[in-house]
């Protein structure tokens, strides 16, 4: 019988020494990549993710283009490397419906009418997974997105929230993500205050449910605010650099 | 669903103008699901199957039993697999090949729903700790597309599941051995998919096919029985509102005790 | 009706810039009487108009516009060419010659093969067609010799100045020919490798520091020391 890991201690705190309510430490990086139009990298507590955006450009195969919008393509990719026993190079199951729930997150954000007949290709790469991938993928992605001077509606943060060991917490490690209770991600276009991904795995009453999704919407709040400095720290650096 | 074709500007602007005035296309609520009809025991060589119409959404589930290793993870439990075939006899749009995207999500949805509510109690199919547990293999085939393929395998997958009958085995000095008759899965929970498409600025149950090809958003509630959430899946490239996101789970609840009375009731 | 932001302060996508009686200008976008910026920029407004100028963006081709071009394939009819919009342009044949074409007498690529650059001028483009091109005007054609630099289309105004006032000190200083593309890519032409190479860095620390005041007077100081120390004169 495997021995039930305790995910909060007697002080109520968790495996990492978090209190219910703190996030991860977070690093924003943007313009990282040299070939890529756009390029992010985010690090979330152990997680690290690289993201490429290519784009808007002729759709290969031309079929697949649409006639009068863009049309959005991600691939959620985690490195053989990123977990502890060595994964098959090979999409699994898992990162295609990532895949998919990434690039529906993302969509409603970008303005794809605007250049129809043409593709926008997002390549998330996970290089090292600790829970919190397709939130932290989907908040860089954003300014791997405004990096790449597409046009958007607002810029998507992610966050997920849920319950471990009876307690509600905001963003879920991977410890706590696999033997918790609940996982619910969520991904918001903040300032029009909408979701643009929610999922839910494990199981809550309605009450919790309320809860855990105000938590998660809290946690993309704060995630927006630093994608917005994350986005305008290069050129605040440069500003500072050569005005006297 | 994986690839849209021109949608009818008309029929566009018709099912606006409707939803506007809280009416549906065909005439239904915005809460109102189509006919269900439910089929057990459709399929000889499964040792359980159903057979589900959602207006003319049409899914078989065939359930095998079969003895395999256990996760590592988990070496006492029983292994449950579910998979999805959007088979090209469904749709124009379905084409021949391995599962696509759309094939993937409805599995893991359908999936995530048996799982986080722990409808099978997994720890009672384990025959040989370490070495061998059953196996429930769900097989999810879409006959016909017509709207609405997550509720419709969702709902044939618990009855089938409801209709499964095992083999009884024992294990006699490290081997199984077949023993007389069969028994039902242990079978504690039961839990229903009940998803949404966002038109215009209203969510309605049950999308229709002309429905999904217009809706800018999908959301699907996964309720046990009593009444708690155990998955969620929001699909679809547009955005929801929390007023939109709380009212579903409401109307989830309510709609997820109707359609569970189908199920346990007949069949 | 209010403005969230001072003329010339930095915006990223989402942010709400004002409320109220206002029109669309670039890079901007209107829900209800809210008016928010869609790509990462330095906000401005005249009059009524709100607009971002983008610090990133790529080239949408606009009938008229002059472009610098690589040559990536040669068809039938004529040659496809990347102009680094989001789709390829095409230069037809009878667009690039003055006579007739004469399939058995002429070969396309002796007139421009695959890696060659020309200097064009966008004649069509809409959401229906790729852009279409011509060489058959003068200073048009294919680009023999000099360098090419790129710099980001939106930056492009803070390159050429008010009333070309950027744009006329760097040939000055620099002695070099500098034909800009509205397609991101400079081309500049001296009398040697190194005032090229003076003016390509110019043109860098433009695209690096448009967002910053005092632009001018910087770029003057670097090339007078980048001079100075390479030793080149100018003229």
């Amino acid at each position: 019988m495997v021995e039930q890991k305790r995910l909060i201690d007697d002080r109520g705190l968790r495996v990492d020494g978090r209190k219910p309510n703190e996030l991860r430490p977070i690093k924003l990086e943007v313009g990282v990549l040299g070939n890529a139009d756009g390029s992010a990298y985010i690090e979330q507590g152990r997680t690290k993710i690289l993201v490429a955006v290519y784009g808007p450009k002729e759709v290969h195969p031309r079929h697949l283009g649409l006639p009068d919008k863009a049309v959005l393509r991600c691939r959620y990719h985690m490195a053989p490397f990123s977990v502890e026993r060595r994964k098959s190079p090979a999409p699994s199951r898992r990162e295609i419906e990532l895949s998919k729930v990434i690039r529906e997150a993302l969509e409603p954000a970008v303005f794809l009418e605007y250049y129809p007949r043409t593709s926008i290709d997002v390549f998330i790469e996970v290089l090292e997974a600790n829970g919190g991938t397709r939130c932290a993928g989907i908040t860089a992605a954003s300014l791997a997105l405004a990096d790449a001077g597409i046009p958007m509606r607002d810029l998507v943060a992610a966050c997920a929230a849920g319950k471990v060991d009876g307690v509600l917490v905001l963003d879920l490690n991977d410890d706590e993500d696999k033997y918790g209770e609940a996982d619910l991600p969520l991904a918001m276009m903040v300032n029009l205050n909408v979701i643009t991904l929610i999922q839910m795995d494990g199981m809550l009453t309605q009450e919790e449910f309320k809860t855990v999704l105000n938590m998660a919407m809290e946690g993309c709040k704060r995630i927006y605010e630093m994608q917005k400095q994350a986005l305008k720290a290069k050129y605040l650096a440069i500003k500072e650099e050569v005005e006297v | 669903m994986s690839f849209s074709p021109a949608i009818s500007r008309v029929r566009k602007t018709r099912i606006s103008q409707l939803i506007s005035k809280g009416k549906r296309l065909d005439g239904r609520e915005l809460i109102e699901y189509r006919e269900i009809k439910i089929e057990r025991g459709v399929i000889g060589t499964a040792e359980g199957s159903a057979k589900v119409n959602i207006g003319k959404t049409e899914v078989t589930v065939g359930i095998k039993i079969g003895i395999e290793d256990p996760f590592p993870d988990t070496p006492e439990e029983g292994v449950l697999k579910v998979n999805a075939e959007l088979v090209p006899l469904a749709s124009p749009t379905f084409e021949p090949g391995p599962p696509d995207e759309n094939a993937i999500e409805l599995a893991r949805v359908v999936d995530r729903g048996f799982r986080e509510s722990k409808a099978i109690d997994l720890k009672k199919l384990c025959l040989v700790p370490g070495k061998h547990v059953l196996a429930v293999y769900v097989d999810i085939y879409v006959l016909n597309y017509d709207g609405n393929l997550i509720d419709a395998s969702a709902l044939a997958a618990l009855s089938a599941l409801l209709d499964t009958k095992v083999p009884k085995y024992s294990v006699k000095n490290g081997e199984i051995v077949r023993g007389e008759g069969w028994e039902s899965l242990p079978i504690t929970n039961h839990p229903i998919a009940i998803t949404f498409a966002k038109l215009e600025d209203k969510l309605v149950v049950d999308p229709s096919l002309a429905e999904e090809e217009v809706m800018d958003a999908r959301l699907t509630i996964t309720v046990d029985d009593v009444g708690r959430i155990c998955a969620m899946q929001k699909g679809g490239g547009g955005f929801l509102t929390i007023e939109q996101l709380l009212q579903a789970v409401e109307v989830a609840r309510m709609k997820a005790n109707e359609l569970r009375k189908i199920v346990l009731g007949g069949g | 009706m209010t403005i969230y932001f001072e003329k010339r302060s930095l915006v990223v996508p989402g942010d709400l810039l004002a409320e109220g009686d206002y029109k669309v200008g670039e890079n901007t976008h209107r829900v209800g009487n809210k008016f928010y910026a869609t790509r990462i920029g330095l906000f401005d407004f005249k009059g009524k108009t709100l607009c971002v100028i983008a610090l990133n963006s790529f080239y949408i081709p606009k009938v008229g516009d002059i472009v610098i071009g690589t040559i990536l394939d040669v068809r039938v009819g004529g040659w496809i060419v990347d102009i680094k919009a989001p789709q390829l342009a095409m230069l037809r044949v009878v667009d690039a010659l003055d006579r007739p074409f004469e399939p058995t007498k002429d070969d396309l690529t002796a007139i421009f093969d695959i890696g060659d650059m020309i200097l064009a001028k966008v004649i069509a483009y809409d959401r229906t067609r790729s852009p279409l091109l011509t060489i058959k005007e003068p200073g048009l054609g294919k680009i023999t010799h000099g360098r090419i630099t790129s710099i980001t289309p939106s930056k492009i105004p803070r390159l050429i100045g008010k009333k070309g006032s950027m744009i006329s000190i760097l040939k000055k200083e620099t002695g070099c020919q500098i034909t800009i593309g509205m397609n991101g890519l400079v081309l500049v032409r001296g009398k040697n490798p190194e005032s090229e190479m003076i003016a390509v860095k110019a043109i860098s620390k433009i695209e690096r520091e448009s967002h910053t005041t005092g632009l001018t007077d910087r770029v003057v100081e670097m090339i007078k020391k980048m001079k100075e120390e390479g030793g080149v004169s100018s003229g």
